[in-house]
């Protein structure tokens, strides 16, 4: 029994010597659920691939807890080496200069290799500055697209194997899956008054959303995006919620939204590509399509890319020991491996971060085997972006979207017109915006 | 009254014995409240990189705010709204429970129990109950011929908040309504039932007015709760929405300063918060307990 013991004991020193010996890296994230899972074990194959570095992943809730958080810890001198920020945080991420080490310059001063063309480029494009050095490393980044039950198609009797192409086409089969009564509802949106029912839909059809490239130019920029196309998107969406064509799941992210789409009350869930996983897990009992977003027929005949979602890994300022620098440099570079890439990317639904992992996707014939996996890679990467679909950057983006959402909430409840809700949040969003210049600039 | 007095000889002992509770105080209290009322008066980046002193401008153009405005405004209505549902619920029941001679005790136990229940698991409760698409009260409005849809109408949000908040207040009130009323001397209630007084004005008239220092004191609790402690029942349940019908002041103050990351605005508005309480707190000191008077 006593040998027993004391081999234990042994065992537990030497683990812990060993463990010692490898300088720990620190890695805020914001992924629950299966995403997790799946995150905990890229870093720790990152672990076992060598003995100099341990990434230690730590889960901090929702992103802007993450974020939150990242900022307190900062403040008191006790921050990660790695945080992973939502991209409607960038903005604010770009802004603190002094907190950030930039992706470029932290390969670059540990001489690891670096090859800014071999990313996606809308995907890095976001989160450049505005000499193209790449700020973040990015990690996982989505795109919204359409999800629909194949089964509730057929039994409104519309064909099963076609998506509505435009928002027109939308209303038209939603009106007929309610009438015929396949589905309560025809479909829904998650980010409704945000990512997917205003940013994206200005970047597909073409529409500013703010001025200076929105906001790619600079902290000066204003809201633009309280045009006549958006008001009449608005009016429109009101319009089929009222015919009980479209319904509303909540706000930011949608709660209700996915739940309603698995649960068969409607028919069609718009949201991220990241999903994907979810809703084959969730779909039980009938026969999901993928489509991409529809757009807006009667503002452009040919729709732009659609822009992305998700987060990306920013290295903070002000670890005590310059190791720790060399061992996040590391882990990025193990992290853009095409194998590791396309290993997350096709587990998670987030699109392959570089166009090697793509390839080696399509090598491997996993498109083929599954269809619809490339819709979002597809989507994002239509056309030529303009500097409407390129992508956002403002700064408190997140208050942003809030007051945004309750602004869609009055159209909803037919208090205020799209017109009149998009404007009001326009000039609440501009104050905003001027605040956040006024404490970010000298 | 009388009361003790107690001499020290030594002039360290009183402040030897009085330090844990300072310090305590000092650290946990004073300081945070110090750091709020010094970051009020500062613009500052949200990683802190930056700071300039901007006197009184975050509390100016926070009283220029609809917004700011706006959160005043459901404060007040809910403050008001779960006060009054609380107390008024609770008085019922305290009044129903001192009626009954065998099974009070019974009763109180089981009335106590939503006092235990943690504010976030509480909204959660609620939010499940009512929640449009899978909640069991939406579905029997239903039938009554309304559709209860708190994620769009500010009207429900602000009854769901309020009847969430009330729940959990009840116990509180009850049990000091009980005790008050066990201290109403029995001698009363029966002299006035010989003067020929019924039962409801036997309590109107006698029993009421006898309660009003536990009537009080409960109003001013009620009030700091619905006011301060109830920030996990909003976060749970709508979040401030929709369209800001529920955004009460302390949840405004979280959602500027850490999903915004406003800091200077929201420290202002703490500090508002902080008045309030000590508007508050004199109001029951000074005020309610020498006024009120049997």
């Amino acid at each position: 029994m006593f040998k027993k013991l004391s081999m234990a004991a042994i065992a537990v020193a030497l683990s812990a010597t060993s463990s010692l010996a490898a300088t720990e890296v620190t890695w805020w994230h914001a992924m629950g659920g299966e995403l997790g899972k799946k995150l905990e074990e890229v870093a720790q194959k990152f672990n076992e691939s060598q003995s100099d570095y341990k990434v230690v992943p730590v889960f901090k809730g929702t992103y802007p807890e993450t974020l939150t958080a990242a900022i307190a810890a900062f403040r008191a001198g006790q921050q990660p080496a790695i945080v992973q920020v939502f991209e409607v945080g960038t903005g604010t991420m770009m802004a603190a200069k002094g907190a950030v080490y930039p992706v470029y310059k932290l390969m670059a001063d540990n001489k690891e290799p670096w090859d800014p063309k071999g990313f996606l480029a809308p995907v890095v494009g976001y989160y450049s500055d505005a000499q193209g050095n790449i700020l973040s490393m990015p990690f996982n980044s989505s795109t919204p697209i359409m999800y629909y039950n194949k089964d509730v198609f057929q039994k409104a009797g519309l064909d099963p194997e076609v998506a509505p192409k435009t928002w027109a086409e939308l209303a038209t089969m939603g009106k007929k899956i309610v009438d015929s009564g396949a589905a309560p509802c025809g479909f829904t949106l998650s980010y409704a008054a945000t990512w997917v029912g205003l940013e994206n839909y200005s970047a597909i059809q073409n529409l500013p959303y703010g001025t200076l490239q929105n906001g790619f130019g600079g902290l000066k920029t204003e809201f633009k995006f309280n045009g006549k196309e958006q008001a009449a998107f608005w009016d429109n969406l009101k319009k089929q919620q009222d015919a009980k064509v479209f319904k509303y799941g909540g706000p930011g992210g949608g709660a209700e939204t996915a739940p309603m789409f698995y649960a068969q009350q409607c028919a069609v869930y718009m949201g991220s590509s990241a999903s994907r996983a979810g809703v084959i897990n969730n779909a039980k009992g009938f026969k999901v399509g993928f489509a991409p977003m529809p757009y807006d027929d009667t503002v452009t005949k040919e729709p732009k890319n659609s822009i992305i979602g998700g987060a990306t890994l920013w290295t903070l300022n002000g670890q005590k020991n310059p190791d720790v620098y060399k061992g996040v440099a590391k882990f990025f570079t193990y992290l853009s491996k095409p194998e590791v890439q396309a290993d997350w990317h096709q587990f998670t639904g987030y699109l392959p971060i570089t166009n090697a992992a793509y390839e080696l996707g399509q090598k491997q014939g996993y498109y083929e085997k599954n269809p619809g996996s490339d819709i979002a890679i597809k989507q994002i990467t239509r056309g030529t972006p303009s500097e409407n679909s390129k992508g956002l950057r403002f700064g408190n983006l997140t208050q942003i979207r809030d007051l945004i959402d309750q602004q869609f909430e009055t159209v909803l409840s037919g208090k205020k017109t799209g017109q009149q809700a998009l404007d009001d949040a326009a000039k609440a969003g501009n104050a905003i915006l001027r605040e956040f210049e006024a404490s970010n600039s000298n | 009254m009388q009361t003790k007095r107690t001499v020290f000889h030594s002039r360290v002992l009183p402040y030897f014995l009085l330090a844990p509770q300072l310090i305590i105080t000092l650290i946990f209290f004073v300081w945070p409240a110090a750091q709020a009322i010094w970051q009020s008066f500062l613009r500052q980046d949200p990683f802190g990189l930056k700071a300039t002193f901007v006197w009184f401008a975050n509390y100016t153009r926070l009283l220029d705010d609809p917004d700011y405005l706006n959160a005043l405004g459901a404060t007040f209505v809910f403050s008001v709204g779960v006060t009054v549902l609380s107390m008024g619920l609770s008085l019922l029941f305290a009044v129903c429970v001192n009626r009954v001679l065998r099974s009070g005790r019974f009763y109180t136990t089981l009335l106590v129990w939503p006092y235990a229940v943690a504010p976030a698991a509480a909204g959660l409760l609620w939010w499940f109950m009512f929640n449009p698409s899978v909640g069991i009260i939406p579905y029997l409005l239903s039938f009554l011929g309304y559709e209860w849809n708190h994620r769009l109408h500010t009207g429900d949000a602000m009854v769901l908040i309020i009847i969430a908040a009330a729940w959990k207040q009840i116990s509180y009130n009850f049990l000091f309504f009980v005790a008050g009323l066990q201290s109403v001397p029995q001698s009363l209630t029966e002299a006035a039932a010989i003067d020929g007084a019924g039962p409801f004005k036997r309590f109107w008239t006698v029993v009421f007015p006898l309660l009003s220092p536990t009537t009080f004191f409960l109003a001013v609790i009620n009030i700091t709760y619905a006011m301060f402690d109830t920030f996990g029942i909003v976060d749970a349940t709508t979040s401030g929405g929709p369209s800001q019908s529920t955004n009460i002041l302390v949840y405004k103050v979280y959602a500027d300063g850490f999903i915004g990351l406003n800091l200077g605005p929201s420290a202002a508005q703490s500090v508002i918060l902080m008045l309030i309480v000590v508007v508050l707190t004199v109001v029951q000191f000074r005020w309610i307990e020498r006024k009120v008077q049997y």
